[in-house]
């Protein structure tokens, strides 16, 4: 098992291949990538049991994980290729004609890793819901997770879904949400505020945790915590707050990086802040 | 002439319903998900017999879609039930996105389709669905026309690995299929060389009426049951639209989009005919009898007669 230390260091490689990625093709974004990179890594590379060497999409007696806020795609990306599911050399084809590294994620180009296509937001957590249930038929043990934004949960489909979670119990999936209170037209607050989304999701009937999405310390803690929750008839959902832009100072603090690309002088000033510790690709 | 006799009248939905219980006993990967009208589409002895792999969703379509699309990771193949409008235009991203561009093993069950669901209106009689669907890249279409196809399409689906929209409805109409259904391959029910007539669900069994009908005026029809609408079977529609020379389409569903649009594809590249459509011209539906509605929106044997007439005058 990596130490915190390693696994910290991970992040920061996850983090120099995001804004590369995007910077690459000048398109693509970083804010949300560079805000759940730590969770991500952490998930990867310390709590998931999953097997990157041989990816199979039924994901049989495998922990397994759904985006459902596609278009963080750049640090899914990374984090799948930093642990072995492809090759990171792959990274630099990241939204080039004829990639398997689609814009947003997708089946659709036999990219290990992926099991769902997602983009179109509020889709994912009935997927994950749906691969939970038939985890339950199966009598399989592993665990399903799903990241979604804070502001995708102003979809309907979220709380159709976050519903019928309750209602059957749905105890083998652990969900997130990216509580970094931005989107693209500003501040949620000001464009569709979520209220006390702790007590929105108590009320739907599950079990709330809440943690600092960016200090690996307790994101490793918290998850481990969250999985001794599963198996006692609710679903698990952890507010994880986070920096938009994390670990690049111009990016943080802003939605302005939501979906706009570093130019060359913003690269060099961002890798500048990011250790280089895997090698880049 | 074939003589096609029944004894009987069904709803194709119980078709549906008989298909997926044959189902729920010999497939145990089959799983049935319901968004609150499990009567409706005669889930109940499935159910009764599966409630471990049978999924109340209550009102929440979009939410049964995904979960569909994520019960095929692990193995499983579901069968969504709900009515056609709120199994199509009501979840369009869903299908599109969590299942025909994730390639998912999902079987959209859609009931109440077109104008024959009567009186509930327009508000539920959807005319489009087979035009969205077919859109879909990867998305198989298919329209039985009476209980025995229907139940058999159910059975075939479940033995086909991809994303299917399987169309049917509520009203009792003639029992009288009994030939074999495979996916994709028309069913040609009368030999004829005037004009042909490719009709898909209920408008089948009025196209065996036409042909009764244009008989007796020496029109000696061909009739085609065109069940799978995508993959289209181009062959059987061109071995008989270059022996007929022109041809007559028949659905419960809008003009544009539909099976005649299809068809029209086909012969607009291979060999341009006259073709006339019977079929809503686009129009919403309206409450009535079903009986009432088929008569008022043209979409009876009647029709297909004036229509062929008129076909055969443009060759």
């Amino acid at each position: 098992m990596p130490t915190i230390v390693e696994l910290e260091k991970t992040a920061s490689q996850v983090r120099r291949d995001i804004v590369r990625m995007v910077n690459g093709v000048m398109s693509g974004h970083p804010g949300g990538s560079l805000g759940c990179a730590d969770y991500l890594v952490a998930l990867y590379f310390e709590i998931m049991k999953h097997n990157a060497a041989d990816f199979n999409m039924d994901g049989t007696d495998e922990d397994i994980f759904f985006l459902s806020n596609g278009h963080i795609s750049p640090v899914f990306y990374s984090v799948l290729a930093r642990s072995g599911y492809f090759d990171v050399s792959e990274l630099a084809t990241f939204r080039k004609l004829n990639t398997r590294l689609q814009g947003h994620p997708t089946t659709h180009e036999g990219l290990e890793g992926i099991r769902i296509a997602s983009g179109s937001l509020g889709q994912g957590l009935s997927v994950a819901i749906g691969a939970a249930e038939t985890k339950k038929l199966n009598n399989d043990k592993g665990i399903v997770f799903t990241l979604h934004g804070d502001g995708e949960i102003q979809e309907g489909q979220i709380w159709e879904a976050a519903m019928y979670a309750a209602h059957n119990k749905i105890d083998n999936l652990i969900s997130a949400i990216d509580y970094n209170h931005k989107q693209i037209d500003g501040d949620i607050s000001d464009v569709l505020d979520l209220g006390d989304i702790k007590a929105k999701w108590q009320a739907f009937g599950w079990d709330v945790m809440e943690m600092n999405g960016n200090n690996m310390q307790e994101v490793v803690n918290k998850v481990n915590k969250a999985k001794t929750h599963l198996g006692k008839g609710k679903p698990v959902m952890i507010i994880m707050k986070t920096e938009m832009g994390q670990g690049v100072d111009y990016m943080m603090g802003t939605h302005k990086w939501h979906g706009n690309a570093p130019n060359e002088e913003q690269l060099a000033s961002a890798l500048g802040q990011l250790e280089e510790t895997l090698g880049d690709y | 002439m074939k003589d096609y006799p029944y004894t009987e009248k069904k709803d194709t939905r119980s078709g549906f319903g008989d298909g997926l219980t044959e189902l729920g006993r010999e497939n145990k990967d089959v799983v049935a998900l319901c968004a609150d009208l499990t009567g409706s589409l005669k889930m109940n002895d499935f159910e009764n017999e599966n409630p471990d792999r049978f999924f109340q969703i209550g009102i929440a379509e979009a939410n049964m879609i995904g979960i569909a699309a994520g019960m095929t990771i692990g193995g499983k193949i579901p069968f969504t039930g709900t009515f056609a409008n709120f199994s199509t235009s009501r979840v369009y991203d869903q299908i599109r996105q969590s299942v025909a561009y994730s390639g998912k093993n999902v079987k959209i069950c859609a009931s109440h389709a077109g104008l024959t669901l009567g009186e509930d209106g327009a508000t539920h009689q959807v005319l489009e669905d087979i035009g969205m669907m077919k859109m879909l890249p990867g998305m198989t279409v298919i329209n039985p026309c009476d209980y025995n196809q229907t139940k058999a399409a159910t059975k075939a689906i479940a033995d086909y690995k991809g994303p299917v929209y399987l169309r049917f409805g509520r009203p009792k109409v003639p029992v009288f299929m009994n030939e074999p259904f495979i996916i994709g391959q028309a069913i040609k029910l009368q030999e004829g060389a005037d004009v042909s007539i490719f009709a898909t669900g209920h408008l089948v069994w009025e196209a065996l009426e036409a042909h009764k009908t244009l008989a007796a005026k020496g029109i000696n029809a061909e009739i085609i049951n065109i069940h799978t609408i995508k993959p289209l079977d181009s062959k059987a529609i061109l071995d008989s639209a270059n022996k007929t020379k022109c041809i007559v389409t028949a659905e419960e569903h809008m003009r544009n989009g539909g099976l005649g649009d299809s068809i029209a594809q086909v012969i607009t590249h291979n060999n341009p005919m006259p073709i006339e459509y019977v079929a809503v011209n686009d129009s919403f539906g309206e409450s009535g009898t079903p009986d009432q509605l088929m008569n008022k929106y043209g979409l009876n044997a009647e029709a297909i007669v004036k229509a062929a007439e008129k076909a055969i005058s443009r060759k």
